[in-house]
Protein backbone atom coordinates (compact mmCIF):
# COMPACT_ATOMS: atom_id res chain seq x y z
CA UNK A 1 0.00 0.00 0.00
CA UNK A 2 2.66 2.51 1.05
CA UNK A 3 4.87 1.59 -1.88
CA UNK A 4 2.11 2.12 -4.40
CA UNK A 5 1.19 5.47 -2.81
CA UNK A 6 4.81 6.60 -3.11
CA UNK A 7 5.23 5.49 -6.73
CA UNK A 8 1.89 7.06 -7.56
CA UNK A 9 2.93 10.41 -6.09
CA UNK A 10 6.42 10.50 -7.54
CA UNK A 11 5.91 9.15 -11.04
CA UNK A 12 2.65 7.67 -12.37
CA UNK A 13 0.44 10.48 -11.12
CA UNK A 14 3.06 13.18 -10.70
CA UNK A 15 0.95 16.27 -10.14
CA UNK A 16 3.14 18.52 -12.27
CA UNK A 17 4.05 16.35 -15.26
CA UNK A 18 1.04 14.04 -15.58
CA UNK A 19 -1.97 15.69 -14.01
CA UNK A 20 -0.75 19.20 -14.82
CA UNK A 21 -2.11 20.64 -11.61
CA UNK A 22 -0.47 23.44 -9.70
CA UNK A 23 1.07 24.92 -12.82
CA UNK A 24 1.18 28.52 -11.63
CA UNK A 25 3.80 28.07 -8.92
CA UNK A 26 5.64 25.49 -11.03
CA UNK A 27 6.21 27.94 -13.87
CA UNK A 28 6.47 31.14 -11.89
CA UNK A 29 8.92 30.17 -9.16
CA UNK A 30 11.22 27.96 -11.23
CA UNK A 31 13.76 30.63 -12.20
CA UNK A 32 16.34 29.30 -9.73
CA UNK A 33 16.60 25.93 -8.01
CA UNK A 34 16.72 27.45 -4.53
CA UNK A 35 13.45 29.36 -5.01
CA UNK A 36 11.77 26.27 -6.45
CA UNK A 37 12.89 23.98 -3.64
CA UNK A 38 11.87 26.63 -1.10
CA UNK A 39 8.34 26.73 -2.45
CA UNK A 40 8.34 22.94 -2.78
CA UNK A 41 9.12 22.56 0.93
CA UNK A 42 6.43 25.10 1.84
CA UNK A 43 3.95 23.13 -0.28
CA UNK A 44 4.99 19.84 1.38
CA UNK A 45 4.38 21.38 4.81
CA UNK A 46 0.92 22.60 3.79
CA UNK A 47 0.05 19.24 2.21
CA UNK A 48 1.09 17.31 5.33
CA UNK A 49 -0.96 19.57 7.62
CA UNK A 50 -4.09 19.56 5.44
CA UNK A 51 -4.02 15.84 4.62
CA UNK A 52 -3.53 14.96 8.29
CA UNK A 53 -6.32 17.26 9.49
CA UNK A 54 -8.78 16.18 6.83
CA UNK A 55 -8.20 12.45 7.20
CA UNK A 56 -8.39 12.76 11.00
CA UNK A 57 -11.69 14.62 10.71
CA UNK A 58 -13.04 12.60 7.79
CA UNK A 59 -15.83 11.01 9.81
CA UNK A 60 -17.04 14.37 11.13
CA UNK A 61 -17.05 16.38 7.89
CA UNK A 62 -20.55 16.49 6.37
CA UNK A 63 -20.35 15.40 2.76
CA UNK A 64 -22.40 18.30 1.32
CA UNK A 65 -20.23 21.10 2.68
CA UNK A 66 -16.87 19.35 2.48
CA UNK A 67 -15.36 21.69 -0.13
CA UNK A 68 -15.80 24.93 1.88
CA UNK A 69 -14.37 23.09 4.90
CA UNK A 70 -11.36 21.96 2.86
CA UNK A 71 -10.75 25.49 1.61
CA UNK A 72 -10.92 26.93 5.12
CA UNK A 73 -8.60 24.28 6.56
CA UNK A 74 -6.13 24.85 3.70
CA UNK A 75 -6.29 28.62 4.15
CA UNK A 76 -5.52 28.22 7.87
CA UNK A 77 -2.55 25.89 7.23
CA UNK A 78 -1.18 28.19 4.54
CA UNK A 79 -1.41 31.17 6.90
CA UNK A 80 0.49 29.21 9.54
CA UNK A 81 3.21 28.16 7.07
CA UNK A 82 3.45 31.73 5.77
CA UNK A 83 4.06 33.11 9.28
CA UNK A 84 6.66 30.41 9.90
CA UNK A 85 8.59 31.30 6.73
CA UNK A 86 8.24 35.03 7.43
CA UNK A 87 9.65 34.54 10.92
CA UNK A 88 12.59 32.25 10.17
CA UNK A 89 13.42 32.65 6.45
CA UNK A 90 12.66 36.29 5.71
CA UNK A 91 14.83 36.46 2.54
CA UNK A 92 13.03 33.46 1.08
CA UNK A 93 9.71 35.03 2.05
CA UNK A 94 10.61 38.16 0.09
CA UNK A 95 11.66 36.15 -2.97
CA UNK A 96 8.58 33.91 -3.10
CA UNK A 97 6.22 36.85 -2.57
CA UNK A 98 2.56 36.16 -3.20
CA UNK A 99 3.24 32.57 -4.21
CA UNK A 100 3.17 31.48 -0.55
CA UNK A 101 -0.42 32.69 0.03
CA UNK A 102 -1.32 31.33 -3.40
CA UNK A 103 -0.67 27.76 -2.19
CA UNK A 104 -4.33 28.07 -1.06
CA UNK A 105 -5.48 27.96 -4.67
CA UNK A 106 -2.98 25.30 -5.70
CA UNK A 107 -5.29 22.74 -7.29
CA UNK A 108 -3.48 19.64 -6.10
CA UNK A 109 -3.73 20.55 -2.40
CA UNK A 110 -7.52 20.49 -2.53
CA UNK A 111 -7.26 17.68 -5.07
CA UNK A 112 -5.44 15.40 -2.62
CA UNK A 113 -7.93 16.27 0.11
CA UNK A 114 -10.85 15.31 -2.12
CA UNK A 115 -9.26 12.32 -3.86
CA UNK A 116 -7.30 10.79 -1.02
CA UNK A 117 -7.39 12.20 2.52
CA UNK A 118 -11.18 12.14 2.89
CA UNK A 119 -11.23 8.38 2.20
CA UNK A 120 -8.05 7.08 3.86
CA UNK A 121 -6.39 6.70 7.25
CA UNK A 122 -4.11 9.34 8.74
CA UNK A 123 -0.96 7.27 8.15
CA UNK A 124 -1.69 6.69 4.49
CA UNK A 125 -2.66 10.34 4.02
CA UNK A 126 0.62 11.59 5.47
CA UNK A 127 2.61 9.28 3.17
CA UNK A 128 0.50 10.48 0.25
CA UNK A 129 1.10 14.13 1.19
CA UNK A 130 4.85 13.59 1.41
CA UNK A 131 5.13 11.69 -1.88
CA UNK A 132 2.93 14.11 -3.83
CA UNK A 133 4.85 17.01 -2.28
CA UNK A 134 8.23 15.49 -3.13
CA UNK A 135 7.00 14.75 -6.65
CA UNK A 136 6.15 18.42 -7.03
CA UNK A 137 9.47 19.52 -5.51
CA UNK A 138 11.45 17.27 -7.86
CA UNK A 139 9.51 18.59 -10.84
CA UNK A 140 10.04 22.23 -9.89
CA UNK A 141 13.73 21.61 -9.08
CA UNK A 142 14.24 19.89 -12.44
CA UNK A 143 12.55 22.68 -14.38
CA UNK A 144 14.41 25.30 -12.35
CA UNK A 145 17.71 23.47 -12.82
CA UNK A 146 17.40 23.50 -16.59
CA UNK A 147 16.32 27.14 -16.64
CA UNK A 148 19.06 28.22 -14.24
CA UNK A 149 21.87 26.44 -16.10
CA UNK A 150 20.78 27.74 -19.50
CA UNK A 151 19.83 31.17 -18.24
CA UNK A 152 22.61 32.03 -15.82
CA UNK A 153 25.14 29.22 -16.07
CA UNK A 154 24.90 28.47 -12.35
CA UNK A 155 23.21 25.91 -10.12
CA UNK A 156 21.92 26.48 -6.57
CA UNK A 157 22.69 30.22 -6.73
CA UNK A 158 21.71 32.07 -3.51
CA UNK A 159 21.61 28.80 -1.55
CA UNK A 160 22.36 30.87 1.54
CA UNK A 161 18.90 32.47 1.68
CA UNK A 162 17.41 29.11 2.55
CA UNK A 163 20.09 27.14 4.39
CA UNK A 164 22.13 29.97 5.94
CA UNK A 165 25.65 31.24 5.28
CA UNK A 166 27.22 27.79 5.57
CA UNK A 167 25.43 26.64 2.41
CA UNK A 168 27.23 29.09 0.13
CA UNK A 169 29.55 26.31 -1.05
CA UNK A 170 26.55 24.63 -2.73
CA UNK A 171 26.51 27.23 -5.49
CA UNK A 172 28.05 25.72 -8.59
CA UNK A 173 29.16 27.78 -11.53
CA UNK A 174 28.60 25.48 -14.48
CA UNK A 175 29.92 27.76 -17.19
CA UNK A 176 32.66 30.28 -16.35
CA UNK A 177 32.19 33.76 -17.85
CA UNK A 178 28.78 32.77 -19.16
CA UNK A 179 26.89 35.77 -20.38
CA UNK A 180 23.49 34.24 -19.75
CA UNK A 181 20.67 33.37 -22.06
CA UNK A 182 17.85 35.61 -20.92
CA UNK A 183 15.07 33.67 -22.67
CA UNK A 184 15.32 30.78 -20.22
CA UNK A 185 14.86 33.07 -17.22
CA UNK A 186 12.04 35.10 -18.77
CA UNK A 187 8.45 33.74 -18.73
CA UNK A 188 8.51 32.15 -22.25
CA UNK A 189 11.43 29.97 -21.20
CA UNK A 190 9.34 28.37 -18.46
CA UNK A 191 6.66 27.27 -20.94
CA UNK A 192 9.18 26.02 -23.50
CA UNK A 193 11.30 24.06 -21.00
CA UNK A 194 8.24 22.48 -19.37
CA UNK A 195 6.93 21.42 -22.79
CA UNK A 196 10.26 19.80 -23.59
CA UNK A 197 10.42 18.10 -20.17
CA UNK A 198 6.97 16.54 -20.59
CA UNK A 199 7.96 15.37 -24.07
CA UNK A 200 11.08 13.88 -22.45
CA UNK A 201 8.96 12.01 -19.91
CA UNK A 202 6.80 10.68 -22.76
CA UNK A 203 9.96 9.53 -24.51
CA UNK A 204 11.25 7.73 -21.39
CA UNK A 205 7.92 5.98 -20.97
CA UNK A 206 7.61 4.95 -24.60
CA UNK A 207 11.14 3.60 -24.49
CA UNK A 208 10.39 1.68 -21.31
CA UNK A 209 7.52 -0.01 -23.10
CA UNK A 210 10.08 -1.17 -25.69
CA UNK A 211 7.69 -0.32 -28.44
CA UNK A 212 7.08 3.18 -29.61
CA UNK A 213 3.37 3.64 -29.57
CA UNK A 214 2.28 5.23 -32.80
CA UNK A 215 -0.46 7.66 -32.03
CA UNK A 216 -2.85 7.63 -34.95
CA UNK A 217 -3.31 10.96 -36.62
CA UNK A 218 -6.80 12.12 -36.04
CA UNK A 219 -8.60 12.68 -39.29
CA UNK A 220 -11.13 15.39 -39.05
CA UNK A 221 -13.87 15.22 -41.58
CA UNK A 222 -14.43 18.90 -42.05
CA UNK A 223 -10.85 19.91 -42.78
CA UNK A 224 -10.28 21.70 -46.03
CA UNK B 1 -3.93 59.11 -18.18
CA UNK B 2 -2.59 57.17 -15.23
CA UNK B 3 -5.69 55.02 -15.30
CA UNK B 4 -5.24 54.32 -19.02
CA UNK B 5 -1.62 53.32 -18.38
CA UNK B 6 -2.73 51.03 -15.58
CA UNK B 7 -5.24 49.40 -17.91
CA UNK B 8 -2.72 48.90 -20.74
CA UNK B 9 -0.19 47.67 -18.20
CA UNK B 10 -2.47 45.00 -16.77
CA UNK B 11 -3.93 43.87 -20.10
CA UNK B 12 -0.79 43.66 -22.24
CA UNK B 13 2.49 44.39 -20.47
CA UNK B 14 2.02 42.44 -17.26
CA UNK B 15 -0.41 39.95 -18.71
CA UNK B 16 -1.72 37.83 -15.86
CA UNK B 17 -1.27 34.49 -17.63
CA UNK B 18 1.79 34.87 -19.82
CA UNK B 19 3.92 37.17 -17.68
CA UNK B 20 2.71 36.72 -14.11
CA UNK B 21 1.86 33.00 -14.44
CA UNK B 22 -1.47 33.16 -12.64
CA UNK B 23 -4.64 31.38 -13.71
CA UNK B 24 -2.70 28.77 -15.65
CA UNK B 25 -4.89 25.86 -14.57
CA UNK B 26 -7.91 27.20 -16.41
CA UNK B 27 -5.69 28.54 -19.21
CA UNK B 28 -4.42 25.04 -19.92
CA UNK B 29 -7.52 23.14 -18.85
CA UNK B 30 -10.38 24.98 -20.57
CA UNK B 31 -8.73 26.13 -23.81
CA UNK B 32 -9.55 23.23 -26.10
CA UNK B 33 -12.57 24.97 -27.56
CA UNK B 34 -13.17 28.64 -28.26
CA UNK B 35 -16.78 28.55 -27.01
CA UNK B 36 -15.92 27.30 -23.55
CA UNK B 37 -12.87 29.59 -23.41
CA UNK B 38 -15.11 32.60 -24.04
CA UNK B 39 -17.66 31.39 -21.47
CA UNK B 40 -15.05 30.93 -18.77
CA UNK B 41 -13.41 34.25 -19.60
CA UNK B 42 -16.64 36.20 -19.18
CA UNK B 43 -17.44 34.53 -15.88
CA UNK B 44 -13.89 35.18 -14.68
CA UNK B 45 -14.04 38.82 -15.77
CA UNK B 46 -17.09 39.42 -13.63
CA UNK B 47 -15.81 37.56 -10.57
CA UNK B 48 -12.31 39.05 -10.79
CA UNK B 49 -13.56 42.63 -10.93
CA UNK B 50 -16.06 42.20 -8.10
CA UNK B 51 -13.60 40.22 -5.97
CA UNK B 52 -10.85 42.84 -6.43
CA UNK B 53 -13.23 45.55 -5.22
CA UNK B 54 -14.59 43.43 -2.36
CA UNK B 55 -11.10 42.45 -1.19
CA UNK B 56 -10.10 46.14 -1.10
CA UNK B 57 -13.12 46.95 1.04
CA UNK B 58 -12.37 44.05 3.40
CA UNK B 59 -8.70 45.05 3.68
CA UNK B 60 -9.21 48.75 4.40
CA UNK B 61 -12.61 48.54 6.08
CA UNK B 62 -12.06 45.57 8.33
CA UNK B 63 -8.58 44.08 8.49
CA UNK B 64 -6.52 47.31 8.75
CA UNK B 65 -8.73 49.15 11.31
CA UNK B 66 -8.99 46.10 13.55
CA UNK B 67 -5.30 45.18 12.99
CA UNK B 68 -6.13 41.61 12.08
CA UNK B 69 -4.15 41.46 8.83
CA UNK B 70 -3.05 37.93 9.66
CA UNK B 71 -6.56 36.80 8.68
CA UNK B 72 -6.05 38.18 5.15
CA UNK B 73 -5.73 34.86 3.30
CA UNK B 74 -8.72 33.31 5.04
CA UNK B 75 -10.98 36.34 4.63
CA UNK B 76 -10.02 36.86 0.97
CA UNK B 77 -10.73 33.26 0.02
CA UNK B 78 -14.08 33.52 1.79
CA UNK B 79 -14.89 36.73 -0.09
CA UNK B 80 -14.01 35.07 -3.40
CA UNK B 81 -16.09 31.99 -2.65
CA UNK B 82 -19.02 34.22 -1.65
CA UNK B 83 -18.63 36.32 -4.81
CA UNK B 84 -18.69 33.21 -6.96
CA UNK B 85 -21.76 31.92 -5.18
CA UNK B 86 -23.45 35.32 -5.49
CA UNK B 87 -22.62 35.55 -9.20
CA UNK B 88 -24.09 32.11 -9.71
CA UNK B 89 -27.34 33.07 -7.99
CA UNK B 90 -27.66 36.38 -9.86
CA UNK B 91 -27.01 34.82 -13.25
CA UNK B 92 -29.47 32.03 -12.57
CA UNK B 93 -32.14 34.58 -11.62
CA UNK B 94 -31.52 37.06 -14.44
CA UNK B 95 -30.73 34.86 -17.39
CA UNK B 96 -31.22 31.10 -17.31
CA UNK B 97 -29.70 30.80 -20.79
CA UNK B 98 -26.49 32.49 -19.68
CA UNK B 99 -26.52 30.26 -16.63
CA UNK B 100 -26.66 27.22 -18.89
CA UNK B 101 -23.54 28.43 -20.69
CA UNK B 102 -21.52 29.67 -17.72
CA UNK B 103 -22.88 27.44 -14.96
CA UNK B 104 -20.29 24.71 -15.10
CA UNK B 105 -17.39 27.16 -15.08
CA UNK B 106 -18.42 29.13 -12.03
CA UNK B 107 -17.23 26.69 -9.34
CA UNK B 108 -13.86 26.46 -11.13
CA UNK B 109 -13.21 30.15 -10.58
CA UNK B 110 -12.88 29.84 -6.79
CA UNK B 111 -9.66 27.92 -7.30
CA UNK B 112 -8.41 30.19 -10.08
CA UNK B 113 -5.30 31.65 -8.53
CA UNK B 114 -5.60 34.79 -10.68
CA UNK B 115 -8.54 35.96 -8.57
CA UNK B 116 -6.79 35.60 -5.21
CA UNK B 117 -3.52 36.75 -6.80
CA UNK B 118 -4.95 40.05 -8.06
CA UNK B 119 -6.62 40.73 -4.71
CA UNK B 120 -3.30 40.21 -2.94
CA UNK B 121 -1.26 42.14 -5.52
CA UNK B 122 -3.59 45.16 -5.26
CA UNK B 123 -2.96 45.28 -1.52
CA UNK B 124 0.79 44.87 -2.06
CA UNK B 125 0.86 47.73 -4.58
CA UNK B 126 -1.16 49.95 -2.22
CA UNK B 127 -3.72 50.76 -4.89
CA UNK B 128 -6.68 53.04 -4.24
CA UNK B 129 -10.21 51.68 -4.63
CA UNK B 130 -10.54 52.91 -8.24
CA UNK B 131 -7.10 51.57 -9.12
CA UNK B 132 -7.94 48.17 -7.59
CA UNK B 133 -11.16 48.03 -9.55
CA UNK B 134 -9.37 48.94 -12.79
CA UNK B 135 -6.51 46.53 -12.12
CA UNK B 136 -9.06 43.78 -11.55
CA UNK B 137 -10.91 44.59 -14.74
CA UNK B 138 -7.74 45.02 -16.81
CA UNK B 139 -6.33 41.74 -15.55
CA UNK B 140 -9.54 39.96 -16.45
CA UNK B 141 -9.50 41.56 -19.90
CA UNK B 142 -5.92 40.38 -20.39
CA UNK B 143 -6.98 36.90 -19.30
CA UNK B 144 -9.83 36.94 -21.83
CA UNK B 145 -7.62 38.10 -24.72
CA UNK B 146 -4.98 35.45 -24.12
CA UNK B 147 -7.50 32.72 -23.40
CA UNK B 148 -9.42 33.25 -26.64
CA UNK B 149 -6.22 33.55 -28.72
CA UNK B 150 -4.79 30.39 -27.21
CA UNK B 151 -8.04 28.45 -27.64
CA UNK B 152 -8.06 29.41 -31.32
CA UNK B 153 -4.50 28.16 -31.73
CA UNK B 154 -5.28 24.90 -29.97
CA UNK B 155 -8.31 24.30 -32.19
CA UNK B 156 -6.02 24.58 -35.20
CA UNK B 157 -3.36 22.52 -33.48
CA UNK B 158 -5.73 19.63 -32.83
CA UNK B 159 -6.13 19.20 -36.57
CA UNK B 160 -2.47 19.24 -37.49
CA UNK B 161 0.12 16.51 -37.44
CA UNK B 162 2.36 16.74 -34.40
CA UNK B 163 5.26 14.37 -33.57
CA UNK B 164 3.89 11.64 -31.30
CA UNK B 165 6.08 12.62 -28.35
CA UNK B 166 4.84 16.19 -28.44
CA UNK B 167 1.17 15.54 -29.08
CA UNK B 168 -1.17 16.79 -26.40
CA UNK B 169 0.26 18.90 -23.61
CA UNK B 170 3.91 19.37 -24.68
CA UNK B 171 2.98 21.13 -27.91
CA UNK B 172 0.42 23.22 -26.01
CA UNK B 173 3.15 24.41 -23.65
CA UNK B 174 5.49 25.23 -26.51
CA UNK B 175 2.70 27.18 -28.24
CA UNK B 176 2.08 29.05 -24.99
CA UNK B 177 5.81 29.75 -24.79
CA UNK B 178 5.81 31.31 -28.26
CA UNK B 179 2.72 33.34 -27.36
CA UNK B 180 4.50 34.55 -24.21
CA UNK B 181 7.52 35.46 -26.34
CA UNK B 182 5.26 37.57 -28.54
CA UNK B 183 3.82 39.29 -25.47
CA UNK B 184 7.34 40.20 -24.34
CA UNK B 185 7.21 42.68 -27.19
CA UNK B 186 4.75 44.79 -25.20
CA UNK B 187 7.32 45.39 -22.45
CA UNK B 188 7.96 49.11 -22.13
CA UNK B 189 4.60 50.07 -23.61
CA UNK B 190 3.40 51.25 -20.21
CA UNK B 191 5.47 51.98 -17.15
CA UNK B 192 3.26 50.12 -14.70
Amino acid sequence: MYKSIIINGLWTNNSSFVQLLGLCPLLAVSNTVVNGVGLGIATILVLIITNTLISALRNYIPHEIRLPIFVLLIACSVSAVEFFIKAYYYDLYMVLGIFIPLIVTNCFVIGRAEAFAIKNTVGHSIVDAISIGIGFTIAIALLAGVREIIGQGTLFANADIMFGESAKFLTITVFENYRGFLLAILPPGAFLVLGLLIAGKNWLESRAKKSIKIIPIKLVENTL
Amino acid sequence: MDYLMLLIGTVLVNNIVLVKFLGLCSFMGVSQKIDSAIGLSFATTFVLTVAAAAAWIIEFGLLKPLEIEYLRIISFILVIAATVQFTEMVIRKISPTLYQVLGIFLPLITTNCAVLGVALLNIQENYSFIQSLLAGFGTALGFTVVMVMFAGMRERLSRSQVPALFSGMPIAFITAGLLALAFMGFAGLATH
